[in-house]
C-alpha cells in the first residue's frame, strides 16, 4: 500500500514494508558483512557517564549501537572530507598534466538520523542544484547507501523547530520503530533489491497505525525549542546588535561547531609541491567562518577580524542562507554545535537573545514604517 | 633543480643543538618515505647527527634547543653573523620548551639537585629570541616532519612559508576525537596552534602546547570553561607552563 502524504511531506514513489527487528538485524548484518560499512559505534563514555558515539567502521552487528542517542560528529565528512585532493598535477620537462579522479568506493552508512538525512538533501541543494555542481560531492552521494533510522528527540534537538524531524527524500531505506518491528520506507532499487532475500511483509492498516502513533510520540517528544519565524528578517534586521559581540566575546575560534556540523561546507583550497618536486597536489580543506584568517586575503587584510563578526556570519549562514543555497537555511537542528562548543555557544541560546534584542529592532522598524506612512498621507 | 622552467637551488643549511634533547634534529632524519626527496633539497652544510664534515658557508641555520650558558650565547651570536635565515627549530628554541621548568626554581636549588656533587656552569633557561633576532619558528616537541618538509620545499621554492593560525580542535575534530574536557581532562588545544594534526589528543593525551599560542586565541574564554566545569586551576597552571609557550599569558586571575 502506499501512503497518500509520507511523515507529512510530499510522497515519492515509496514502498513500505514491516520487518521483524531480528530479521532487519539479519538484513544490517548481511549489508556490513559484504560492503564496507559505518555505522554508530560507542567509542566510550564521558566524565558524567553519557555514551559516546560516533559514525565508524562496523563490520558485524556487535560494533554497531543500534539504540544510539547521537553522534557528536555528523556524517558529513563521508561526503566531504576533512581534506581532500581535488587534483594532482605531474611536471615533465617543460610540461605538466592535471589528473583529477573522482572514484569513490562504494560505502553502507547505517542509522542516520532524519535530521541528518536532511543536511544530505540540503547539500545536494548546494553542491548539486547550484550552478557549479561538485563532481567529488556527486561520486560520494551516489555511492553512498544510507539507512536511515528514527529516534526520540534528544532534550537539545531542536530539529522539530527546523522542520527537519521528519524526512521524506535522501535516503535509500528508512527504518520506523513501531514496537517488535520495524516500518520500513523503501526508496531506491537497490534497497529493495536486497531486501528481496529477506522476510519482509506489506504493512496492514494496525501497522500504519502504529507508525502514526510513532510519529506523533517522535513529534510530542521534543523539549527545545527555537522560534524561527521570521528569523531571516530579525538577523538582517539585527546585523549590529550587541548580541554577537556578547556570544563573540566566549567563541574560542577553534572551528568544533563547523567540524561537527552536518552541514557547514565552507572550505580553503591549499596548493603544495611534492617534496621531490616533480608533482603538486591542490587540496581541499574543511575550514570555519569562525577561524580567525577565514576572511583574510592575500596581503593580510582581515575582513572579519573581530570574534562576534565571525560568529554573525556562521549564523547568517545557518538561519538566513546565502544566494547559493537559494536563501534557505541549512541548520537543521541536530544541535551537534551546541554541544561541541566548549563556551556554551548553541543556536537556542543564540537565537532566543537576538529575538529578544530583535523585539526592541522590530519596534523601531514598525516605528520608522509608521511614521513613513504618515509622511505619505501628509503629502498623498 | 629544474621544473617548469624554473631553477631551484638546493638549500645550504646547517643544523646546531643548544640546551635539549636532540629530538627534532632527529626527525629531519625521520619520515623515510620522503627522505631521499627531502635531502635532494638540501646542501648540508653543518648537522653533526647525519655527518662528520663540518663547514661554515650555510645561507639557513636551524637552532635546536634553549640557551643555558655563556658559551652558548657567544656560539649562536657567531651562527646569527653567518646565517641569513635563522630559524628557531622546535619547542625549546621558540619558547624555552621544559627545559624553562628549572627557571621555577632558585639555580642554585636546581643544580644540586640534579647534579650533587657537581659544579655545573649554567644561567636560567632563555628562548633563542631573547639572544638574537629570529626569521623562522618552526614549534613542536618535537617538530612536526611532515611541516618541516613542507616549509623547507616553500624555501626552496620561494613560495610563502606559513604556520596554521587556527587552533589544535580543528585537527582534532577532523580525526573524530572525543573532545578531552568531555573526559573531565584540561586540554590546550582550544588555545594552541595546530600542525601537529592532533597526535596527542588523537592518543587521548591533553595538549600541552607544545605548539604555543594559536593567533589571537580568547584566553578569557578558555579560562572561564575551566573554571566553569569545576577543573583544576593547578592542573591548568601547570600545563599552561609545562613548555613555556604562554608566558605572555600567565599574569591571569583564574
Amino acid at each position: 500500500m502506499v501512503l497518500c502524504t509520507f511523515q507529512g511531506k510530499e510522497c515519492g514513489a515509496m514502498i513500505y514494508k514491516v520487518i521483524t527487528k531480528a530479521e532487519f538485524k539479519r538484513f544490517i548484518g548481511s549489508l556490513v558483512r559484504d560492503n564496507s560499512s559505518f555505522g554508530p559505534h560507542q567509542v566510550g563514555s564521558d566524565c558524567k557517564g553519557n555514551a559516546v558515539y560516533q559514525f565508524l567502521p562496523v563490520t558485524s552487528l556487535e560494533d554497531i549501537a543500534f539504540d544510539y542517542s547521537a553522534t557528536a560528529s555528523s556524517a558529513k565528512h563521508f561526503f566531504l572530507p576533512f581534506r581532500e585532493e581535488l587534483s594532482r598535477f605531474v611536471f615533465h620537462d617543460e610540461d605538466w598534466e592535471q589528473q583529477i579522479s573522482y572514484d569513490s568506493s562504494p560505502i553502507v552508512l547505517i542509522g542516520l538520523r532524519p535530521c541528518d538525512i536532511s543536511a544530505l538533501n540540503i547539500l545536494d541543494d548546494v553542491l548539486l542544484n547550484g550552478h557549479f555542481p561538485s563532481p567529488y560531492y556527486l561520486a560520494k552521494r551516489k555511492n553512498t547507501f544510507v539507512v536511515g533510522m528514527d529516534h526520540l528527540p534528544l532534550p537539545d534537538c531542536f530539529c522539530k523547530s527546523m522542520n527537519h524531524h521528519i524526512v521524506s527524500t535522501g535516503f535509500n531505506l528508512f527504518c520506523s520503530d513501531i514496537g517488535e518491528e520495524y516500518y520500513l520506507s523503501i526508496n531506491s532499487s537497490k534497497a529493495f533489491n536486497f531486501l528481496k532475500e529477506f522476510d519482509t511483509r506489506d504493512p496492514l492498516d494496525e501497522d500504519n497505525w502504529k507508525l502514526v502513533e510513532r510519529r506523533k510520540l517522535i513529534s510530542n517528544s521534543f523539549v527545545a525549542e527555537i522560534d524561527v519565524t521570521g528569523l531571516p528578517s530579525i538577523l538582517d534586521i539585527e546585523f549590529d546588535s550587541p548580541v554577537w559581540e556578547k556570544w563573540g566575546n566566549k567563541c574560542l575560534n577553534c572551528g568544533s561547531c563547523a567540524m561537527v556540523c552536518p552541514t557547514c561546507y565552507c572550505y580553503s583550497v591549499e596548493e603544495s609541491f611534492e617534496t621531490n618536486l616533480k608533482s603538486a597536489v591542490r587540496q581541499k580543506r574543511l575550514y570555519s567562518c569562525n577561524l580567525v584568517d577565514f576572511a583574510e586575503v592575500a596581503g593580510g587584510h582581515n575582513f572579519r577580524p573581530k570574534n562576534g563578526d565571525r560568529l554573525k556570519y556562521r549564523y547568517y549562514h545557518q538561519h538566513r542562507g546565502f544566494a547559493e543555497n537559494a536563501n534557505q537555511q541549512i541548520c537543521v537542528g541536530c544541535n551537534r554545535c551546541g554541544r561541541a562548543c566548549l563556551s556554551g555557544i548553541n543556536p537556542k541560546d543564540v537565537i532566543n537573545d537576538l529575538r529578544m534584542d530583535g523585539g526592541r529592532g522590530l519596534v523601531a522598524a514598525n516605528g520608522s514604517a509608521l511614521w513613513r506612512k504618515q509622511l505619505l498621507q501628509l503629502n498623498p | 633543480m629544474k621544473y617548469q622552467g624554473f631553477s631551484f637551488n638546493k638549500l645550504k643549511i646547517a643544523s646546531f643543538d643548544f640546551t635539549c634533547c636532540e629530538g627534532c634534529q632527529l626527525q629531519l632524519a625521520n619520515r623515510e618515505s620522503s627522505l631521499t626527496d627531502f635531502f635532494e633539497l638540501l646542501d648540508i652544510r653543518n648537522f653533526r647527527e647525519i655527518s662528520s664534515e663540518q663547514h661554515n658557508d650555510y645561507d639557513i641555520a636551524l637552532i635546536e634547543g634553549s640557551v643555558s650558558r655563556q658559551d652558548e650565547v657567544e656560539r649562536l651570536e657567531a651562527i646569527r653573523r653567518q646565517a641569513t635565515t635563522l630559524v628557531a627549530f622546535g619547542t625549546c628554541a621558540c619558547f624555552g620548551g621544559v627545559n624553562s621548568l628549572k627557571n621555577k626554581f632558585p639555580l642554585k636549588e636546581s643544580v644540586t639537585e640534579v647534579y650533587p656533587c657537581m659544579l655545573i656552569e649554567t644561567s636560567p633557561i632563555r628562548k633563542i629570541s631573547e639572544i638574537v633576532k629570529v626569521d623562522l619558528f618552526i614549534p613542536g616537541c618535537p617538530v612536526n616532519k611532515e611541516e618541516v618538509e613542507r616549509i623547507v620545499v616553500s624555501l626552496v621554492t620561494g613560495s610563502l612559508v606559513f604556520l596554521p593560525k587556527y587552533p589544535v580542535c580543528v585537527e582534532c575534530k577532523a580525526q573524530i576525537n572525543t573532545c578531552l574536557f568531555e573526559l573531565g581532562e584540561i586540554c590546550l588545544g582550544p588555545i594552541t596552534r595546530a600542525g601537529c594534526n592532533s597526535v596527542c589528543t588523537t592518543g587521548k593525551t591533553p595538549c600541552l602546547g607544545c605548539r604555543g599560542p594559536a593567533e589571537e586565541i580568547n584566553m578569557a574564554a578558555f579560562l572561564a570553561l575551566v573554571t566553569e566545569r569545576g577543573l583544576s586551576q593547578d592542573d591548568l597552571r601547570e600545563k599552561m607552563a609545562f613548555y613555556n609557550a604562554f608566558e605572555g599569558f600567565t599574569n591571569y586571575e583564574a
